[in-house]
């Protein structure tokens, strides 16, 4: 049913947000759908990697301990961007894009006023592209 | 398993000489909810900044006399009491930079030996001049050489009263305009710009190379060692917020007022509160969005919007103007500005006290004030260049845009007062003489319609990467912090021009904002020693 899964990872909540890639870990057992791990970093030194060398490495530690530890195939997908926090929309509907990917799994929080001037992570990358979106609360 | 693939950045970087350090970025942040918006802050810098200048802007408010007085004293009193102080540093930046180039630290590549440009030249060059000096060219482009050249060629010229740099040329047109462009061409050229860079450098090299958060601090590490992280490097980024904040909100209250009398001269619309408030409003509306959107989609974009505009006018002046004497104009300024930068930088034994104090120590504090707000965003934009062609694309090209840009204006004023004797010209206020140039040229209407908007973006780009600055320095070097963050500080900018500019004390918060040059010039002194240190541990 679904060739293709994209999950972001924040890493700097990595050990707090299990569910999504665990939700995403069995969806794609299931459907023998490999996931693509998509991580979106500044340049700037951050408390996650000092650089994007070091973020590289992170990520793709955090990508074989997952394939390792879920048993199915795995990617990691870094973008380097000049502002995360406003370009992380544009990085997950790339990825989606090249990818291919039809499910993306995302971690989401309860809907919150502020929603209405900053959209979801999640309903932007729904609007924008043709994959279904699986928020995981939590 | 991992590509590196992305819509930016290419990753990376290979051998650079990191800092060890226990600090983590971030460390000391605060993650709080207010109301439906989530923050993540610097614990003390956001709030000690954010009170402070709240607490300043309604001391001066509320005794606006006193505070104007006091603070307009302290400036005139430090450029006029420490002009050798400011002009030998500013000489000491342009040297450190121009040594730099030369040596064989200019092969060190800001990001590590591998790392790759994140901008375009165009994109970048846009972001220099659109952050750091666009709005300046904008106004002073004609007034500047215009007020040089009167003073010069006054036959007071030379006295104790006399504004004239250099003693002047009492009744030589010629000259005097040499001299006028000479002194212009000085203010706008190597000098502010090596302060510029120098603050750039270090930020970027401590930061891309080094590992450490991109805030002011992070400079003095190679000084202060882990104090840093205390509230040594506390009291280095709220200094820098600070200034950041009210130079950029005295400039939008001044930069409404301008713009104000420019509708004015050329639409009619009446000079009012309400009309400076609608467009404080305007500016800082576009700004929001602007910082809503990020570096990529909203400053850069808008930065390029206005460097194509910019050069639009730049040509259309070039054409309908004087256009042979401009393009030998340009070189023979360069060559004058050679011959009178010694005589002009030389800090001692000058008789010239209005000029050296109120122009050249004053412009001097005024770009040493504004250089943690610009030296952090081109440090942002500028990874992946070498030390060399970063100081040469920092220092030298825009000195030379300037130089070119002031030959057009300036030059083309001066000619039209000089040769047509356009005396409009002159007697213009402040703010007018740009549309007042325009004026004697054909299609006036259109050209001052693009000047007022070009005025107005650079407003907005000012505000919107002042707004990024201090929203990363105040999220302790976090350049990822929640975006209400940075929607904050633009709307805080805008709401202190507003009351600064209904309840009077515009030009005391500047004065103040000036009078920061002078600690920063120290800080600036500092962070040279700080570069030479840094570099010099990098592979080459």
């Amino acid at each position: 049913m679904f060739s293709n899964i994209m999950v972001p990872v924040d890493r700097a909540h990595a050990d707090k947000l299990s569910l999504a890639p665990d939700t995403a870990a069995k969806l794609a057992k299931l459907y023998r759908a490999p996931v693509t791990y998509v991580g979106v970093k500044a340049a700037t030194p951050g408390p996650v990697a000092r650089n994007p060398a070091e973020y590289d490495r992170k990520l793709a530690a955090f990508v074989a301990a997952r394939s390792e530890a879920d048993g199915i195939e795995v990617h990691g997908k870094p973008f380097v961007s000049h502002a995360p926090a406003a370009d992380l929309d544009d990085a997950l509907i790339r990825t989606v894009n090249e990818t291919g990917s039809d499910l993306g799994v995302m971690a989401t929080h309860d809907p919150k006023i502020a929603d209405v001037l900053w959209p979801s992570n999640g309903g932007k990358v729904a609007s924008h592209t043709n994959a279904s979106v699986f928020l995981i609360r939590g | 398993m991992s590509d590196t693939s992305g819509p930016g950045i290419p990753a990376p970087e290979g051998p650079s000489n990191r800092i060890d350090t226990g600090y983590e970025v971030g460390q000391d942040n605060i993650s709080m909810s207010v109301g439906p918006f989530g923050l993540d802050i610097h614990n003390p810098v956001f709030a000690i900044s954010g009170l402070t200048i709240i607490a300043f802007v309604f001391v001066t408010l509320a005794f606006q006399e006193s505070t104007g007085a006091a603070f307009g004293d302290l400036r005139d009193w430090l450029t006029g009491t420490f002009d050798w102080f400011f002009l030998t540093a500013a000489n000491i930046f342009v040297l450190l930079c121009l040594f730099l180039i030369i040596s064989p630290y200019g092969r060190v590549r800001i990001g590590g030996r591998e790392a790759t440009p994140d901008y375009s030249y165009t994109g970048w060059f846009a972001m220099l001049f659109a952050a750091g000096m666009g709005i300046g060219l904008m106004f002073y482009g004609v007034s500047e050489p215009i007020s040089h050249f009167s003073s010069s060629v006054a036959e007071n010229a030379g006295t104790a009263e006399s504004w004239a740099p250099l003693g002047g040329a009492a009744g030589d047109a010629a000259e005097a305009r040499d001299l006028g462009m000479a002194a212009t061409i000085f203010h706008w050229g190597l000098h502010p710009w090596a302060i510029y860079a120098v603050v750039a450098l270090a930020l970027a090299l401590f930061s891309y190379n080094k590992g450490l958060p991109l805030t002011m601090r992070s400079v003095f590490y190679p000084i202060f060692g882990e104090r840093v992280w205390g509230w040594t490097g506390h009291v280095i980024d709220i200094l820098a917020v600070f200034a950041t904040l009210f130079g950029l909100a005295t400039s939008l209250g001044f930069g409404a007022e301008q713009a104000n009398a420019g509708l004015n001269h050329i639409f009619g619309i009446p000079v009012s509160d309400v009309s400076k408030v609608v467009l404080i409003v305007a500016i800082t509306g576009v700004a929001l969005m602007s910082v809503v959107a990020g570096l990529d989609a909203g400053v850069k974009r808008l930065s390029e919007i206005n460097m194509v505009l910019a050069a639009l006018l730049l040509a259309f002046v070039l054409v309908v103007g004087p256009t042979m004497a401009i393009f030998t104009g340009f070189f023979h300024n360069l060559y004058e500005y050679a011959r009178y930068l010694p005589e002009l930088s030389n800090p001692f034994g000058r008789t010239d006290d209005n000029f050296r104090h109120g122009w050249t120590a004053f412009y001097w504090a005024w770009w040493i004030s504004w250089s943690p707000f610009v030296g952090m965003f081109i440090a942002r934009v500028s990874r992946g260049r070498t030390v060399r062609e970063f100081l040469t694309c920092v220092l030298i090209i825009p000195s030379l845009v300037s130089v070119f840009w002031m030959t057009v204006f300036g030059g083309t004023a001066i000619d039209q007062l000089v040769n047509d004797g356009y005396q409009v010209v002159a007697d213009a206020p402040l703010e007018l003489k740009l549309f007042a140039m325009l004026e004697a040229l054909p299609l006036q209407q259109i050209t001052s319609f693009i000047a007022i908007v070009l005025v107005i973006v650079f407003f907005v780009t000012s505000s919107d990467s002042g707004s990024l600055v201090i929203d990363t320095i105040t999220a302790g070097g976090k350049v990822d912090a929640p975006v209400p963050q940075r929607v904050f500080w633009a709307s805080f900018e805008g709401l202190v021009a507003i009351a600064l500019l209904l309840g009077g004390g515009l030009g005391a918060l500047q004065a103040m904002a000036v009078s920061t040059g002078f600690p920063f010039t120290i800080v600036l002194l500092l962070a040279c020693f700080a570069i030479l240190k840094g570099l010099h541990s990098e592979p080459r």
